[in-house]
């Protein structure tokens, strides 16, 4: 860093909201586990900074079949105490470490990484029908994640995300043996209120949504032919992690393993 | 700022998003914890804060303000080391010793939240550490020894369990 810049260190989800403002200038800083090594490696360069660890965002409450989780529950938090695919999916992220410093929030706002996709939770989050409560120029707002996810955190302090309680849920991830490769591919499934929604994760910049396979089920079509339909909804592209020609021949395979996961029969 | 590294007090005039780790080798002269990846990845920069383990390299002095920090310094000395200093040295889970004050307080840690893990669990709970000598097999072993009360007294870190200069596995 060239000069140091203003950290805000917000008490209150009110005072985070007025520090945050508009957002134009301001480098949100949830647990520090994505904005630490870029200060590290002298990548970053802003002019203010706003730490929410107290700002009372954490925490996780349920009421009426809905699922409240503030944008500051760290990963470990999740684990267990909400229901998967979220919790699975939390599992997998990292070390007791990581997970333990960060942030749901953080993980919505994370942007593909350099060589990587990121953002594990995203996948999960768009399979429950999630819905994210942000604040930002014009008030507060709340949207589907995948209308946050494909606006951007730009501009937007995520303070909570919601979901109905579902069903039914299922993660399946594909890794690599040591616990800081990042996911190559991952599907998450839930049995919503609304019908099955399944989501894909490691197959664009964010986690995508796959209509096709919904459909195709909705439609009577077997496991395997609905799982085939995924190519129509992400387009697999190279990284560090694997090739997308590899990635498309193993995604498939993964949607048919979490829909045997979450009790459908295979034909 | 201020935080307490192992029982002392200290008031920081680092900036606030220096990184712990820079804040206790730095300012403090605190060296246990080493500067590995500083991403996160290596797992070697590893501290207890208020018990818990983390990533020193992650976490702007700002988050910590007020924390009760616990490095490897703080666990014992080389005359009193502590069960898992000792039980590392007994079963030569420091080798190269750069892993070894993450490794260390990571499996205190473990313990404390789990005090009879399985070996599986012992490899998850490490799972974000790199030993770059390879030497994961005694570092398990080490957890496992102190998990199942294994005596350490009399350890030094010139000699082995109960004053006896015999290593396990060597011939008498």
């Amino acid at each position: 860093m060239s000069h140091t810049p203003v950290v805000l260190t917000p008490a209150s989800a009110d005072q985070a909201v007025s520090a945050f403002g508009d957002g134009s200038g301001v480098t949100v800083i949830g647990g520090g586990t994505i904005v630490m090594p870029e200060i590290a490696g002298r990548r970053a360069s802003f002019s203010k900074a706003l730490l929410l660890s107290g700002a009372g965002l954490a925490g996780i409450t349920r009421q009426g079949g809905v699922v409240r989780i503030g944008a500051a529950t760290t990963l470990q938090a999740l684990i267990g105490a909400t229901p998967d695919p979220l919790s699975t999916a939390a599992q997998r992220v990292g070390d007791y470490e990581i997970r333990g410093q960060a942030t749901i929030g953080g993980n919505l706002c994370a942007g593909p990484g350099r060589e990587t996709p990121r953002g594990d939770l995203q996948a999960p989050l768009i399979a429950l029908a999630a819905s994210v409560r942000t604040a930002g120029a014009g008030g507060e707002q709340v949207q589907p994640v995948e209308d946050f996810l494909e606006s951007g955190p730009a501009g937007r302090l995520v303070l909570e995300v919601e979901f109905s309680e579902p069903t039914r849920g299922a993660y399946t991830s594909m890794g690599r043996p040591h616990t800081h490769v990042y996911t190559v591919l991952s599907v998450a499934c839930a049995e919503t209120p609304e019908g099955l929604r399944v989501a894909i994760g490691g197959a664009g910049p964010t986690g995508a949504r796959a209509p096709s396979v919904e459909r195709a089920l909705a439609d009577g079509a077997s496991v395997e032919d609905a799982a085939a339909r995924v190519l129509d909804d992400v387009e697999p592209q190279d990284d560090a992690l694997a090739s997308a020609w590899y990635r498309r021949k193993a995604l498939p395979a993964l949607v048919a393993r979490a829909l045997a996961d979450i009790g459908k029969e295979s034909g | 700022m201020k935080i307490t590294v192992n029982g002392a007090e200290h008031e920081l005039a680092s900036p606030p998003l220096t990184s712990l780790l820079n804040a206790l080798r730095d300012e403090l002269n605190v060296t246990g914890p080493k500067v590995g990846c500083q991403g996160g990845n290596c797992g070697t920069c590893t501290v207890l804060v208020d018990g818990e383990p983390r990533r020193s390299c992650l976490l702007p002095l700002a988050m910590v303000d007020g924390a009760e920090v616990t490095t490897i310094e703080g666990l014992g000395t080389p005359k009193r080391m502590h069960p898992m200093q000792a039980a590392f040295h007994f079963y030569y889970g420091s080798q190269c010793g750069f892993c070894a004050p993450g490794m260390i307080t990571a499996s205190v840690a473990l313990l404390e939240r789990n005090p009879n893990p399985t070996r599986k669990q012992i490899q998850n709970a490490l799972g974000g550490h790199i030993c770059r000598c390879t030497g994961y097999v005694k570092i398990i072993d080490a957890v496992e020894a102190v998990a199942r009360g294994e005596s350490f007294d009399g350890a030094e870190l010139t000699r082995s369990r109960g004053g006896e200069a015999t290593p396990k596995g060597a011939s008498a």
